[in-house]
């Protein structure tokens, strides 16, 4: 049985003007101790849908229309708040993109850290601040018993995000869900980054839901792969599949994009047109408009996500017929 | 070969810190750009990269001398910048302009899209009155947007768009050198292909020459004929652009290509990585001798007495490291 199941998962955002369809039928699962990495551009909904699963949304305007959430049996969208509390923040924990902002400048690293001992584990506070400083260590904070103390503009970006991980990791998840943690650091921090993620990973044999738009870190991160646009999932696989045989022509369009595969000097290719307001989607495939293999079909219908080879699940009609 | 457009000349910006208010006591310096000397050609695209801190960006602001420099000179088309009036700097202006990073912060949301375009061609009076709408339209098909959209406002377009309208604006007076910083790090992939192809179409057209500034490395290198590498203020390393991303010689440089993910899981799971220890270092206390040194696997103790001058190898590519023969 997976660790976690989301099927059908609709999340609209509730505006004067329209309706915003950010999350539009996502289903997806993640088995113990895996590697989901969930890639798309801005606008797919890949951080909506994370942010309904741990109860983030803001609702309104947000509300999540339709959809279950099953972990260890218990669906996190409709179990009582009680419930939900003892699950988020201790066996599913949430790290996110800017570190900087993401602490609580006014707290002590030291209060953030220990705060979820606190709130889900009974131990004493003397405990906690030796948990605290043994997860610090562990995620590579030389000299951790005496900056546990320090505030957070105190520290650098990466080190900022190095304590937001271990923040995440106190209480040993079984799922952690990450979201973009390392789009906003450097290059060289962000290869020290991955590489702690990798490693705790497989300490702790947690799973991980690792959201990105780079594909570059998905290659190296990840063992399968979620493709979102304009809301939906358009190709879910393997991440050899995803990136060797990759089965929808926007996940295809998009490893085409990549400057590093081409040639240089020439032009890069593009996908043409901009991605689709989510409040006016018409019917039909929400990537026809600017797919090179759109058929009249592809914009009357809208694609359901089925599989096409073992493991491999597209949203395209044209390629569920093996036409392209 | 012709003189070059922009020369940099042991350029230095350090920014003095101060304690107390009334008695001030200088309790330390910023030596954000710490003797940079660069020349760029006419037509050409010099990318220039390095990470947080390294100064890239103060480089930026002081060529355009919106930051003084502390010494050395900008020399723009046999013009001294830094030694000029301002007075000469507002004319230089017309030659040499910039792109900024952010796409929400750099357009002033006040205004519409023709009086941002229309703004420095009326400070410099370059046209007459009547001819500004004109120009203003053709500047929008330049850079491939509707001249019908004149009259929104920066809010009602995306990213990228907004990104065409800086780029616009910068073209506004036909510099002969534009410095664009970070211009595609906040676009998605498929809208920075856009923008980058934008970039190579107006310097093969205008010839222009372009400094792209950026530390997504695939990007520089597909765009740029030359790469400099700054690390702490300095430039570590330069040469043709394929080459110091193929074949770095810098042990930084090394490090930073060896960073870069690429999108293909086999070659990613099989490669060995460069991990370096440590954080950037802070440029208010920089390391004795190479900066790089502390986070160097190569470090010897010559690497910690002197600071490594820029040095030019058989093969034309420029190396700051004494042991780079040896490594």
């Amino acid at each position: 049985m997976p660790l976690l199941e989301v099927s059908g998962l609709r999340t609209y955002f509730h505006t004067r003007n329209a309706i915003h369809r950010a999350v539009d039928g996502v289903s997806f699962t993640v088995e113990k101790g895996e590697t989901l990495g969930i890639v798309g551009e801005s606008g797919s909904g890949k951080s909506v849908t994370c942010y309904s699963i741990m109860g983030l949304l803001p609702q309104p305007p947000g509300r999540i229309e339709a959809g279950s959430a099953i972990f260890d049996g218990i669906d996190l969208l409709r179990c009582p708040p009680k419930v939900a509390r003892s699950v988020r923040g201790k066996r599913i924990a949430m790290i996110f993109q800017d570190p900087m902002t993401s602490l609580n400048p006014y707290l002590r690293i030291s209060e953030q850290l220990i705060e979820p001992l606190i709130i889900h584990e009974k131990i004493s506070r003397s405990s906690a601040v030796r948990r605290g400083v043994e997860m610090l260590e562990a995620v590579g904070m030389n000299d951790a018993a005496r900056r546990i103390d320090r505030y957070p503009h105190e520290f650098s970006g990466g080190m900022c995000q190095r304590v937001m991980i271990a923040m995440a990791l106190i209480t040993r998840p079984e799922l952690l869900i990450a979201d973009e943690p390392t789009t906003a650091l450097d290059v060289t921090v962000q290869a020290q980054i991955l590489e702690l993620i990798r490693r705790l990973q497989r300490e702790l044999g947690m799973a991980v839901i690792f959201i990105t738009h780079d594909l570059g870190v998905v290659a190296g991160l990840c063992d399968r792969v979620l493709v979102m646009y304009a809301g939906r999932a358009v190709e879910t696989a393997g991440v050899r599949a995803i990136f060797y045989q990759p089965r929808h022509p926007y996940t295809r369009a998009l490893q085409r994009s990549i400057p590093s595969t081409q040639p240089k000097g020439a032009a890069l290719f593009t996908i043409p047109g901009l991605p689709p307001d989510l409040s006016t989607l018409a019917a039909g495939c929400a990537f026809a408009p600017r797919c090179e293999s759109a058929t009249g079909l592809c914009l009357g219908q809208d694609p359901p996500l089925v599989e096409v080879a073992p493991g491999h699940a597209s949203a395209c009609l044209r390629v569920q017929a093996g036409e392209i | 070969m012709s003189e070059p457009i922009l020369e940099l000349k042991n350029l230095q910006t350090h920014f003095p810190l101060h304690r107390g208010l009334v008695f001030k006591r200088h309790t330390g310096t910023v030596k954000a750009v710490d003797g940079v000397s660069l020349a760029a050609q006419r037509g050409e695209v010099l990318g220039l990269v390095g990470e947080s801190g390294c100064g890239k960006s103060t480089l930026a602001r002081t060529i355009l001398q919106l930051v003084p420099a502390t010494t050395g000179s900008v020399v723009l088309e046999g013009r001294n910048l830094t030694a000029a009036s301002a007075a000469e700097v507002r004319t230089s202006r017309r030659a040499l302009q910039m792109v900024f990073q952010d796409p929400y912060g750099s357009l002033n949301p006040r205004l519409t899209v023709f009086a941002t375009l229309a703004e420095p061609m009326l400070v410099h009076k370059i046209c007459p009155r009547d001819e500004v709408t004109g120009r203003v339209a053709e500047l929008m098909k330049m850079v491939g947007l509707a001249p019908r959209f004149m009259q929104k406002y920066p809010h009602e377009f995306s990213g990228g768009q907004r990104q065409r309208i800086a780029v616009a604006r910068a073209l506004a007076l036909q510099p002969r050198i534009i410095i664009a910083d970070e211009p595609v790090s906040a676009l998605d992939v498929s809208v920075q292909a856009q923008i980058l192809n934008l970039f190579a179409e107006l310097v093969r057209r205008m010839n222009l020459s372009l400094i792209f500034i950026a530390h997504d490395l695939s990007v520089v290198k597909h765009i740029s004929d030359r790469i400099a590498v700054m690390y702490l203020g300095k430039i570590v390393e330069l040469g043709r652009a394929a080459e110091v991303i193929e074949r770095p010689r810098h042990p930084y440089t090394r490090a930073l290509v060896s960073a870069i993910p690429t999108p293909d899981p086999d070659a990613e799971r099989a490669r060995q990585r460069i991990v370096l220890a440590g954080d950037p270092p802070s440029p208010l206390n920089p390391p004795a001798g190479c900066a790089f040194h502390p986070r160097c696997a190569f470090a010897t103790e010559k690497c910690r007495a002197a600071v490594p001058p820029l040095e030019r190898l058989a093969d034309g590519r420029e190396v700051a490291c004494v042991r780079v023969q040896e490594i």
